[in-house]
């Protein structure tokens, strides 16, 4: 059963995937079990995504099964039953702008790819991405724009990260529909990202090679 | 003064007729025979360009969007709530470019129209938003799934009594509106006139002629900067109405983004028949907007087809076939749909070609669409032109943006059918790239 569940998932099989979270939590499974398909499932939605089969549509859909599936699932889960994270991510959309759907897969996608996220929202004040770094003392720092207006927001954002004495401590990613290396270099960010699964691979390297 | 027979005419010789009216000075009030010809020339360019003619150079247009704004000094805000000080700005704007040559939309709007209607999609500078902060909208899910029915069935009917009141509280009294059938015959009249009467219909039927008043102060200040620019400046005006996609209708702003992506899967059927269903009205706002301006031109941004957005297969199946008859159905009143093509559209390009849309017919400004290809797939039967990044006008430098109009000029001027525009509606430029850009739109356009 976990593996249809995989399967399902993997398929974009919404209502399935949820009947069977629901049978396999009455069957008494693991809420862990259950998880670790919905991981299973997801890997490959990221992996057909990278390669180009799969879209936005597929990745919002399963973002909304794994949405259901958690609900379902946390009122079993034991306390302290996490997997350790691969690392820390502190997310947002910069000031001044309120787009939230594709900083919102990026969340559940470093999620479930192990990363241990705080999203502070849309719109974030500069100063509350410094209070959070300080505070979270995150591997990385993910900021999404989707504006043009985005470009001086990320650029001050990275530079009160400077200023505060916290930006050696990170790594900086930027994302959102009209970012490139210009944007990059003129906001000061370490790298930046087209999709979720680039935010996935910049996270993993950075926190693998320990440079975080 | 269109023909006589303008009914009976083709889609192509009724395009040439309205850009004939369009191009035309006579009986205009221009300031002088100097820009009466500057005008004249301006729009001839534009519309061979846009016929697949070859122009003397390469027509330049941007949609400004809040650089105006930024540049002349003063805010967002001001062009939401403050209509003399956006008309002086703007005008400031002219003098300041002159290489400026059309009408530069941007984001000057009505704020009291928007606070009156209580309008919940947006939020907006000096409304919700600091003096500053651009304009955006509200994601959400304005129309449930089980509403499909009834837009499909009967699409106005159902934006009036039930979007309309949802996204402009002020007027949720419009949800009592009568039954239409109501004038069909003398004895049901009064039923449907008690109907109109009553407290909630009659408050959203004032909260309207208000809110047309306040449109009207507004418009009569944008009639002022239009007059100013055209009359005063030759500068043409370039678009004459707005549409879009029906899918984008759909997915925008009544399902949402995410429900509309999710819709594909749970009820594709629902899908395909609303957009069916909007098609006309996407059609007739185009059309009834730009014969009213007297500019055949209409402008159709394009979202949710973009690359990554959906599959080729799901672009030729949701997206582009009620796009394609939005289209037709545009060009066969004799006005020229422009399509803002944000994002990317390298994936569909070849899908585009094979639909043999009439040639000279359509304009194209792409985005992040690789030109080269777009001439190769689009330019021999459309207008094509946009590309230049808005990164690089807010991160490059005066070297680069020339650099940068200069191979794209190559790739894409040769025989015409060309113009020149950002990728972006642009709210954020250094002024010095700006006037790069529009230098080197000059020094590279000219055949």
């Amino acid at each position: 059963m976990t593996q249809a569940l995989v399967d399902a998932i993997a398929e974009m099989e919404d209502e399935e995937a949820i009947r069977l979270a629901n049978e396999m939590i009455e069957n008494g499974t693991s809420p862990l079990e259950i998880l670790e398909a919905c991981k299973g499932g997801m890997a490959i939605v990221g992996d057909r995504f990278e390669k180009g089969e799969y879209f936005v549509p597929e990745l919002i859909l399963a973002g909304e099964m794994l949405k259901q599936i958690s609900e379902i699932v946390k009122p079993h889960l034991a306390a302290g039953g996490d997997t350790p994270k691969l690392g820390k991510v502190l997310l947002g959309t910069v000031t001044g702008d309120i787009h939230d759907i594709g900083k919102d897969i990026v969340h559940f996608m470093l999620e479930v790819n192990g990363f241990e996220v705080h999203d502070l929202g849309v719109d974030v004040p500069i100063g509350s991405f410094v209070d959070a770094v300080k505070a979270d003392q995150p591997d990385v720092v993910a900021l999404s724009g989707f504006l043009t207006l985005s470009y001086d927001a990320m650029r001050d954002t990275v530079a009160a990260l400077s200023a505060a004495g916290v930006r050696d401590g990170i790594k900086i990613m930027i994302g959102g529909g009209t970012v490139d290396d210009q944007v990059r270099v003129f906001a000061g960010a370490d790298a930046f990202g087209l999709n979720a699964m680039d935010a996935v691979n910049l996270a993993k390297s950075w926190t693998k090679a320990g440079v975080a | 003064m269109l023909p006589d027979n303008f009914a009976s005419l083709t889609s192509e010789q009724k395009i040439d007729a309205r850009l004939a009216d369009w191009i035309s000075t006579e009986g205009k009030p221009f300031a002088s025979p100097e820009v009466a010809e500057l005008y004249r020339s301006r729009a001839q360019r534009y519309a061979d360009a846009f016929r697949l003619r070859q122009p003397d150079r390469v027509p330049t247009s941007v949609v400004t969007g809040d650089f105006q704004q930024h540049v002349m000094g003063v805010t967002l805000a001001d062009y939401f709530y403050d209509y003399p000080k956006a008309v002086g700005a703007a005008i400031g704007f002219y003098e300041r470019f002159p290489l400026v040559d059309y009408f530069p939309f941007s984001n000057f709007q009505p704020g009291p129209v928007f606070d009156l209607l209580g309008y919940t999609l947006y939020r907006w500078p000096g409304g919700q938003l600091a003096a500053n902060q651009g304009y955006q909208y509200v994601e959400g899910e304005y129309m449930t799934a089980d509403e499909y029915d009834e837009l499909i069935r009967n699409p106005e009917g159902w934006l009036l009594r039930t979007y309309w009141p949802r996204v402009m509280p002020a007027l949720s009294g419009l949800a009592g509106f009568p039954s239409l059938l109501g004038s069909l015959e003398l004895p049901f009249v009064p039923f449907a006139f008690s109907a109109i009467g009553s407290p909630q219909v009659t408050a959203a039927l004032e909260t309207l002629l208000e809110a047309s008043r306040l449109t009207g102060q507004f418009n009569a200040n944008m009639g002022q900067l239009i007059g100013t620019a055209m009359f005063g400046r030759g500068m043409p005006v370039t678009l004459g109405g707005f549409s879009k996609a029906p899918f984008d209708f759909l997915g925008d702003t009544l399902r949402g983004t995410r429900s509309v992506m999710m819709d594909l899967f749970r009820r594709p059927q629902k899908v395909l028949a609303a957009v069916e269903a909007i098609t006309p009205l996407a059609v007739k706002m185009a059309v009834d907007a730009a014969v009213g301006s007297g500019v055949p031109f209409a402008f159709l941004p394009l979202h949710k087809g973009a690359d990554g957005f959906m599959s080729d297969a799901d672009f030729a199946k949701f997206y582009w076939p009620s796009l394609e008859a939005t289209l037709r159905g545009i060009v066969a009143e004799g006005v020229i749909p422009m399509m803002f093509v944000e994002g990317g559209y390298n994936s569909r390009l070849a899908h585009m070609a094979e639909a043999n849309l009439p040639a000279g017919t359509t304009g194209w400004m792409f985005d992040q669409t690789d030109m080269a290809n777009a001439k190769k797939f689009v330019g021999s039967w459309a207008a094509i032109g946009g590309n230049v990044p808005g990164s690089l006008f807010q991160t490059g430098t005066p070297e680069t943006m020339r650099a940068y109009v200069r191979t794209l000029m190559e790739t894409c001027k040769p025989g015409g059918g060309f113009f020149m525009a950002p990728g972006v509606v642009l709210d954020h430029a250094r002024e010095e790239n700006f006037q790069a850009w529009l230098e080197a739109g000059l020094e590279y356009g000219t055949y």
